[in-house]
């Protein structure tokens, strides 16, 4: 437990370097969000009626909690990969903090998150997305986007380590998670679905998150409830799952 | 060898009231080698000799009992090893015999259903961490970062040992030296081939100077001349004092390399003893032979019936005679003039080693199966 900090640095670092020697994944990873962007605000955005907002102010906030979340589903491609190598192996046969190669894996895509983010928000204002809030509010929905990640990136561990395969993380990765982010508040408003679909997307955790991150965005009045909710999910996300990634995590390989 | 320093430690820390465990990582800590502990317990007199964790003399691998069971799968049956310190045990055996589970056992990675497994006298089970302080692992896969260049990898590993960092740069500079990945350091490993991949990955395995280490299947897959360096750097390993447990799946890189081979198959020691021993055991060697007109095999069985250990097996379709011998040249020798007078025509004979599968068919009576192939 001593050499927790030291090791997980080490984790970092080097998931880290590896990302940055594969700019083409990072490069890749986000021409899709920015297709996204593209696609709605140009193609679909005339047809969605969001009053008293300009479409891109209300899309690129839902884009970007989207692509923090497709982000988080690295972590089970990473683990996947280094398992299949049998470079977790290597890893359990030294001499490290047990929770190292977990912790800096996640920590690492909280990081390489941060310049997603940032990268996305770029492309916005390209295009005429304008954030409303102040400074305060800009660092409160980074921290939202990140933790938000955070909590997925241990589904994602937990599925990585399950599947132990590249290519079926990936599809196993992004097959739930493409009608929880269709069936939200992402790119429209949800009172425009039917019933039944309004109820559902309504309490998904990702347009609770959403709508906490767009009405910073929009510097409008934060809806503490909205607030509170997204953090229980989220926590309860890590308090779940960790443990769970933790454990397949030990008896892998 | 006993260290008078060490036994001297021990009295006074015993007077000092410190516990056996608290001893034995203060020794450790200042470098001594766990078996050199070991010893030194023995030797104090005390009451604390007498409830040492696998106190063998010497022994840097110890498995009583170690069985492994997957649901109704039974992975090993009860296994029994001991690896005397600075010498080389090959487990021979085919895939899916069980060499990969028990290296897993011992190197932490899986945990025995029953059994024990001690490495520099510690319990893989309850001092997991004591062990991987010790050892040093090259698994089935090269496990090296393929966008790392060969001397990051070999950093990273370095500094995951919480080694120095003057002396992770000069440990990595010197197993490149060793290795002759010098020239490649600076590139990726992706671009590295086979060979230079296996180097790689016991390179690392070796970053922290371990006391044990395990190499599972190291030339699986490498071309002769990979294979050769790998087994000069084995050798070169060896004579430094390391303990090594390799597995492997021919009898060849076992005889070559082995002080003590083990042969395991469906999860359980069949054989154990030295390369010699084995092949005693075995017949010593294998005359065999092709006849040029098929038709003809019979007699030539007939012929050379009583010269081997066993009966000759013989393939019709192919017209191959193969014959377990025990003076192998005097053999040869009579069984081409027995040939000769019998007017067998030969397109080829030869004598040679027994292969894996021939211990195998002698050892078990069925061939060796490669389960997962």
């Amino acid at each position: 437990m001593h050499n927790a900090f030291p090791d997980t640095m080490q984790m970092i670092r080097r998931n880290l370097l590896l990302y940055f020697r594969l700019p083409q994944l990072v490069v890749f990873s986000s021409i899709q969000p920015v297709m996204f962007v593209l696609l709605f605000v140009y193609v679909f955005g005339g047809a969605i009626n969001t009053p008293g907002v300009k479409y891109v102010n209300y899309l690129l906030p839902g884009i970007l909690v989207q692509t923090v979340l497709f982000g988080s589903m690295m972590t089970g491609i990473g683990l996947a990969a280094d398992l299949s190598k049998g470079i977790i192996e290597r890893f359990r046969s030294l001499p490290i903090w047990r929770g190292a190669v977990l912790a800096g894996r996640t920590i690492s895509d909280v990081i390489r998150n941060i310049f997603v983010i940032l990268l996305m928000t770029g492309v916005g204002y390209a295009i005429g997305y304008r954030f409303q809030g102040n400074f305060g509010d800009a660092l409160l929905a980074l921290f939202i986007m990140l933790l938000f990640g955070f909590a997925f990136s241990w589904i994602s561990a937990l599925i990585g380590i399950a599947v132990k395969d590249v290519e079926t993380a990936q599809s196993a990765g992004f097959i739930w998670v493409f009608p929880l982010v269709f069936a939200s508040s992402i790119f429209v408003p949800v009172q425009t679905m039917p019933d039944w679909l309004e109820a559902f997307a309504r309490n998904n955790p990702i347009s609770h998150v959403a709508n906490v991150v767009r009405s910073l965005s929009l510097g409008s009045t934060l809806e503490k409830g909205e607030l509170w909710i997204s953090f229980v999910w989220m926590l309860g996300l890590v308090a779940v799952f960790a443990p769970l990634a933790i454990k397949k995590y030990r008896k892998a390989g | 060898m006993n260290h008078p320093e060490i036994v001297r430690y021990i009295e006074k820390a015993q007077q000092a009231q410190m516990t056996e465990g608290e001893i034995r990582d203060a020794l450790f800590r200042a470098g001594w080698v766990p078996g050199d502990i070991i010893e030194a317990f023995q030797s104090v007199k005390g009451s604390f000799a007498s409830d040492l964790p696998a106190p063998r003399h010497n022994t840097m691998i110890s498995a009583y009992g170690v069985k492994k069971y997957f649901g109704d799968v039974k992975a090993l049956e009860g296994i029994d090893l001991e690896v005397p310190m600075g010498s080389v045990l090959a487990l021979l055996g085919p895939n899916g015999a069980g060499k990969t589970t028990l290296v897993k056992i011992m190197t932490t990675l899986l945990s025995p259903t029953e059994g024990s497994v001690h490495i520099g006298g510690y319990d893989v089970a309850r001092e997991g961490s004591k062990v991987r302080e010790i050892i040093g692992l090259a698994g089935q896969h090269a496990a090296i970062d393929e966008y790392l260049t060969g001397r990051e990898n070999l950093q990273l590993i370095g500094r995951l040992c919480h080694l120095e960092e003057d002396r992770v740069k000069r440990k990595s500079e010197e197993l490149l030296q060793r290795f002759d990945l010098l020239d490649a350091a600076d590139r990726s490993a992706k671009t590295y081939s086979g060979g230079m991949r296996k180097r790689l990955d016991l390179a690392a395995s070796l970053m922290s100077n371990p006391q044990v280490v395990f190499l599972d299947e190291p030339t699986t897959g490498l071309d002769p001349r990979s294979r050769n360096e790998l087994w000069s750097i084995v050798k070169e390993l060896v004579a430094t004092g390391v303990t090594i447990l390799l597995t492997t799946q021919y009898l060849e890189e076992a005889d070559h390399l082995a002080d003590q081979i083990a042969v395991i198959d469906h999860g359980r020691l069949i054989a154990k003893g030295t390369s010699r021993e084995l092949k005693s055991m075995i017949g010593g060697e294998i005359l065999d032979f092709h006849v040029t007109r098929h038709e003809m095999i019979h007699r030539a069985g007939e012929a050379i019936g009583n010269l081997g250990t066993e009966k000759p097996r013989i393939d019709e379709a192919s017209g191959h005679v193969t014959l377990p011998v025990k003076q192998g040249s005097q053999a040869l020798i009579e069984a081409v003039r027995r040939l000769d007078m019998a007017h067998v025509p030969l397109e080829d004979i030869i004598l040679r080693r027994p292969t894996l599968d021939e211990v195998f068919l002698k050892l078990t009576g069925h061939p060796a199966e490669n389960e997962h192939a």
